[in-house]
């Protein structure tokens, strides 16, 4: 909501600077967004008249004018205007004047001529953009006057950030009411009196819907002067909330738009025929509204019609066949009451909102619609002539908006708002505020008035009683409050420690949107069928993310572009997939790593990053559980290095390096290897149990055994552990052998056994059993010879 | 036995000329070894007249002593300049770099969700979370933000469309992390509907958050951190003491001025939003948006099934992105999403 600062000082003008009663304005909750003067500093701009002009002697372009600026005195001067007439008022400079940009005028002479000062665009006194000429001021224009005032450019133009409950102040006379509340000054509103009626024509209204339109003002005004122009000061008031002139008719029904608050609308009297009414609209009737958008109404519309069309989209905007335009003699002028309820989300729906829905669906003062249509028919008088006639008026006052008091105890104010105040001040807050109450006991029953559409509970107006007396002069205590510990488990390890792991072995966070590319969810979860946005901003945020790797490939990208070469991700967020009709949302943790294996430094090769330098840190990361691994193919990764994640028997995600042909398709000079895992998997713990330490040390013997190269090592410690007694404390692989001394397809595994009796000290010969023992099941089972 | 006191001072000097410990092992022979003078002279004893004997004995032996001495010595000093060589020998730069793996960090949000947590658990709040895809009901309807409420359009939603490509009913990415306090209060009802007396519900609630929103200062994607405190004797002032502690604490300043106005949301009455000015540095003397809060609605209490008559809340929701903003001086939102290391380092 835009407005000038001088219009609202015609109703309400209280002792406080433009800075003073912008802050009032966004401390009482009416947030003043922008405060803008209507034009620069400059001085010494006065209005002058051409009194007439000849050419410059030496110059084709110039003109030498003769100005009349005050009591019969002429002045020469020199003007290259095109536009420069005899006879024209203009915006004229004086000797000493300092126009925006601290351009100085001085008496001085144009190519031999003298030039006493300089006539004026409107470019040129900074107030618009047009340089293409004098700024034309209207033929009344008092000569000598200065500018400024003139044209009152001392003005500052508000912009109002209104939250939607406030429509109230949707208006010019609501924002004065509520700075008279809040400065506690008079205000006065333009006087609404009944024009005086001098024409038979009267058109029937109709209430069809009544709950969606309860009351209906029209009146039939004969005879009005369509091209008559838009008085100057009703234009610039206009312009100066925002609202181009575009007809005298259209500028009256936007003026009290503003005025009042009152959407109005100005039909064609000669488009209509028969009564006009408020009704549904019917299923398959399409309306061309002045946007020139055709729409087609559903049942649930609300629209103005006559006996034989639809007119208009009720409290939205009217039809393109039925508007006035520069030829309409006669009018028909509405004034009405639509519900919310039936305005809201209509324009919505049809992509578009007009100044009247926005203030529709908010809430219109009910009390105001036939005052409001005798102001506008007032200034159609006054501007565009004609007689009219009678106002028809159809009303159904049971659907009109209710209005119920609400109780207002003062204890209850103490409660919310931490402060108590004495029934006087209630009282006075409530009479600024216009809001009539009665008492009972200490509590009073105040009724909502017609204007304000928010007032509706007890925190409503404990609200209001919190804004008049200023929220910043309410107190603010340090908290008190129960003192409890907070539940600490050690079932789980907060995030932040997670976090904090994977930032010690290098992993630097990322945060990525969760809407991803299509083809990323195709390419590294085989998921042709995501969770598509239905208004994306953009197509490559155009689906729900199922894996976070898209987005860590994306950042790899990224930052080799910006000659990262080492890079380590990780990432903690939602994935989203569809499972049966719901939505499953689970927190994942992703990682990535690529580049060396360590920082390059000056001691010599680095290394690659590998799989198993990933696993590790996955490992090191869910310490003490222990993972198990196996052979995985999943879409996004190399088929021989990838491999599911398990704990405790539970799969829990997966770990592997990128596919070559993602490392090629997203220009990755190398393959990165990544982990993704449940959240919850990283974050569960477990209390530790203390288990007794054996006195007696413990022992080991080394077995290495030839295997199979496709054996895993998994398998063969299945089958050791199922051999090994329960003495064998531990089984270590501590070497891994391909090449020369073994045959080809084969590889030797050797393993460090530990064993460790609690009762006793472990003998040679017992220690030589257990050896023999699991060597001869892995003989059997997997073919495993002893390696010499 | 001036010959003795010569021989001490020939057998040191020679020693001192001898840097070779193998040297000096041959040097010990010509001395003390079977034919080395000192042996020599107490084989010579024998000859002597037996009254002389004794103090020639003597005298040979403290020869003898010093000889030794003087070996020992210089064995000593060779060996810790051999030392002393290995140890030059041995000296790193110790201004070349340290290895091992290289830091990583934290994003700057998570260390600001982090501060936060911190400061709210200190007085006492716990963690909450919820759906980012989220029920209408929940993201509106249980706000006291019905169907065709214009406090609707303040929110430009993500909707989304179910398998047959149509715009899936009654689900929306969250667009505020309010939603999170409608599901907590609901699940604090239901855990303690049997007891006397209902304790007080204490949260914050970090999350990511969704609008069709895209330019310098927006994105589709952003943080919020909802609080909520509801309790017997819980009011505005309260709201205005714990904000205006938080905010101090958060940016370690009491320089800092906050002011409350009043807003509007449709969950919280009265409303207010929440500006800061800093008393110094280049944001010095601004206005700053930096939260909405208010005392719950009470239709948002009685959707819950808390008796809004006997309890009163707050409720409150910052943005963590514009915080860690104004807490580490970044002027673009947009560098928290886009991933680039030489950015997220500066954080660590």
């Amino acid at each position: 909501m835009q407005f000038s600062e001088s219009w609202l000082r015609t109703f309400v003008n209280p002792a406080l600077s433009s800075e003073a009663l912008s802050d009032h304005l966004t401390m009482a909750g009416l947030e003043v967004e922008a405060m803008e003067r209507v034009a620069p500093a400059f001085s010494h701009v006065v209005v002058a008249e051409i009194v007439s002009l000849a050419k410059h002697p030496d110059a084709d372009r110039l003109n030498v004018c003769q100005v009349r600026v005050d009591d019969g005195v002429l002045r020469q001067i020199v003007c290259g205007a095109p536009n420069a007439t005899a006879g024209m008022k203009v915006p004229c400079a004086l000797p000493g004047a300092e126009l925006p940009g601290g351009f100085r005028i001085e008496a001085t002479r144009l190519r031999g001529v003298e030039s006493g000062g300089m006539l004026c665009s409107a470019k040129e006194l900074g107030i618009a953009e047009d340089a293409s000429g004098l700024l034309p001021l209207s033929a009344d224009a008092p000569v000598g006057e200065n500018i400024r005032r003139y044209l009152d450019l001392d003005d500052r133009l508000f912009t109002l950030k209104l939250t939607p409950n406030r429509a109230d102040c949707l208006s010019l006379s609501g924002i004065a009411r509520e700075v008279a509340a809040l400065a506690e000054t008079p205000v006065t509103f333009p006087a609404c009196v009944p024009v005086p009626v001098s024409s038979a024509a009267r058109r029937a209204v109709r209430l069809e819907a009544p709950a969606a339109c309860p009351r209906y003002c029209g009146r039939i005004v004969e005879g009005v002067d369509a091209q008559a122009p838009t008085p100057e000061w009703l234009r610039r008031r206009l312009e100066r909330s925002g609202i181009r002139s575009i007809s005298a008719l259209v500028d009256v029904s936007n003026y009290v738009l503003l005025e009042l608050g009152q959407p109005l609308h100005v039909f064609d009297n000669a488009c209509l025929s028969g009564a006009v009414r408020a009704r549904m609209a019917r299923a398959g009737e399409k309306l061309e509204l002045l946007n020139e958008q055709t729409v087609a109404l559903t049942e649930d519309v609300l629209v103005i019609a006559d006996d034989a069309n639809v007119l208009a989209m009720a409290g939205v905007m009217g039809g393109a066949a039925s508007g006035v335009t520069l030829a309409t003699r006669d009018i028909f002028i509405e004034s009405a009451f639509f519900s919310p309820r039936a305005i809201a989300g209509r324009a919505r729906r049809y992509n578009f909102s007009s100044d009247a829905s926005h203030r529709y669906e908010r809430g219109v003062d009910f009390a105001n619609t036939r005052q409001a249509l005798e102001r506008a028919t007032q200034l159609v008088l006054e501007i565009c002539g004609g007689k009219a006639g009678e106002i028809t008026e159809a009303s159904s006052a049971a659907d009109l908006p209710l209005r119920s008091p609400v109780r207002l105890r003062p204890r209850r104010i103490a409660r919310v708002l931490g402060m108590s105040f004495r029934e006087a001040e209630i009282t006075s807050f409530l009479n600024r505020l216009q809001l009539p109450f009665t008492r009972e006991s200490t509590d009073f029953w105040v009724t909502p008035p017609s204007f304000r559409f928010d007032l509706e509970i007890e925190e409503d107006l404990i609200e209001e009683i919190a804004r008049v007396h200023g929220y910043e002069n309410l107190p603010a205590p340090e908290p008190t409050g129960k003192l409890a510990m907070l539940a600490s488990s050690e079932d789980v390890r907060p995030e932040a420690i997670v976090r904090r792991q994977l930032a010690d072995r290098g992993f630097q966070e990322v945060i990525n949107f969760a809407f991803v590319e299509e083809t990323w969810e195709a390419d590294f979860a085989a998921n042709s069928a995501p969770i598509r946005l239905a208004n994306p901003i953009a197509s490559p945020l155009a689906v729900m993310r199922s894996t976070l790797i898209g987005g860590l490939v994306a950042n790899l990208a990224t930052n080799l572009n910006r000659k990262q070469g080492r890079v380590r991700l990780f990432e903690l967020g939602r994935c989203f997939t569809r499972a049966s009709g719901h939505y499953v949302q689970p927190w994942r943790l992703a990682a990535l790593a690529y580049g060396t294996a360590a920082p390059e430094t000056w001691s010599g090769a680095s290394r690659k990053v590998d799989f198993f330098d990933l696993k590790g840190d996955l490992e090191t990361l869910l310490a003490p559980a222990v993972l198990s691994f196996a052979p995985l193919q999943h879409p996004a990764l190399h088929p021989g290095r990838a491999a599911s994640v398990s704990r405790e028997g539970r799969e829990i995600g997966w770990i592997g390096e990128l596919h070559p042909k993602w490392t090629q398709k997203y220009d990755l000079p190398a393959a990165p290897v990544l982990f993704e895992i449940d959240l919850e998997a990283a974050t569960a713990a477990r209390l530790p149990a203390y288990a007794e330490v054996s006195r007696f040390q413990p022992a080991s013997r080394d077995l290495a055994v030839v295997v199979d190269q496709k054996t895993t090592l998994e398998a063969v410690l299945a089958v050791m552990r199922a051999a090994a007694p329960t003495l064998v404390s531990d089984l270590q692989l501590f070497d891994l052998y391909q090449g020369a001394g073994i045959p080809a397809g084969k590889k030797s595994l050797a393993f460090r056994i530990v064993m460790q009796d609690t009762a006793r000290t472990l003998l040679d010969v017992d220690m030589d059993e257990v050896v023999a023992q699991i060597l001869s099941h892995l003989t059997e089972k997997l073919g495993a010879q002893r390696r010499a | 036995m001036q010959n003795l006191d010569d021989l001490i001072t020939a057998a040191e000097s020679a020693f001192a000329a001898i840097h070779d410990p193998n040297v000096l092992e041959q040097e010990k022979a010509r001395y003390l070894g079977k034919s080395g003078q000192i042996t020599e002279w107490l084989k010579g004893l024998a000859k002597l007249p037996p009254e002389e004997r004794k103090s020639a004995g003597a005298a040979i032996n403290r020869a003898k002593a010093a000889v030794e001495a003087a070996l020992t010595a210089r064995r000593e000093a060779l060996k810790e300049a051999a030392l002393n060589m290995r140890l030059a020998e041995e000296a790193l730069d110790v201004t070349l770099p340290g290895r091992g793996e290289a830091q990583g960090g934290l994003h700057p949000v998570t260390r600001t969700l982090e501060r936060i947590e911190t400061l709210f658990r200190s007085i006492g709040f716990t963690v909450a979370d919820g759906p980012e895809i989220e029920e209408d009901f929940f993201n509106f309807t249980a706000l006291n933000t019905p169907e065709d409420h214009p406090a609707r359009s303040m929110h430009d939603t993500f909707y989304l469309l179910d398998e047959n490509g149509k715009v899936a009913e009654n689900v929306l990415l969250r667009t505020h992390t309010s939603p999170i306090q409608a599901r907590y209060m609901q699940a604090h009802v239901a855990k303690y509907k049997d007891c006397e007396t209902m304790p007080e519900i204490r949260i914050i609630a970090p999350g990511r958050v969704y609008r069709v929103d895209s330019d310098a200062t927006h994105s589709p994607m952003f943080h919020q951190v909802e609080g909520l405190w509801v309790g017997e004797t819980v009011s505005f002032a309260d709201l205005k003491g714990v904000i205006a502690d938080f905010l101090r604490r958060f940016f370690e300043t009491d320089d800092l001025k906050v002011r409350f106005r009043p807003s509007f949301f449709p969950f919280t009455e009265p409303s207010a939003e929440i500006d800061v000015a800093f008393m110094k540095g280049a944001l010095e003397g601004r206005w700053l948006e930096i939260a909405g809060c208010g005392m719950v609605h009470p239709n948002v209490l009685k959707h819950a099934g808390i008796d809004a008559e006997k309890y009163t809340g707050f409720a409150f929701g910052f943005g963590p992105d514009r915080l860690t903003m104004l807490r580490y001086g970044v002027n673009d939102l947009r560098l928290f999403f886009e991933g680039d290391l030489r950015f997220l380092r500066q954080f660590v």
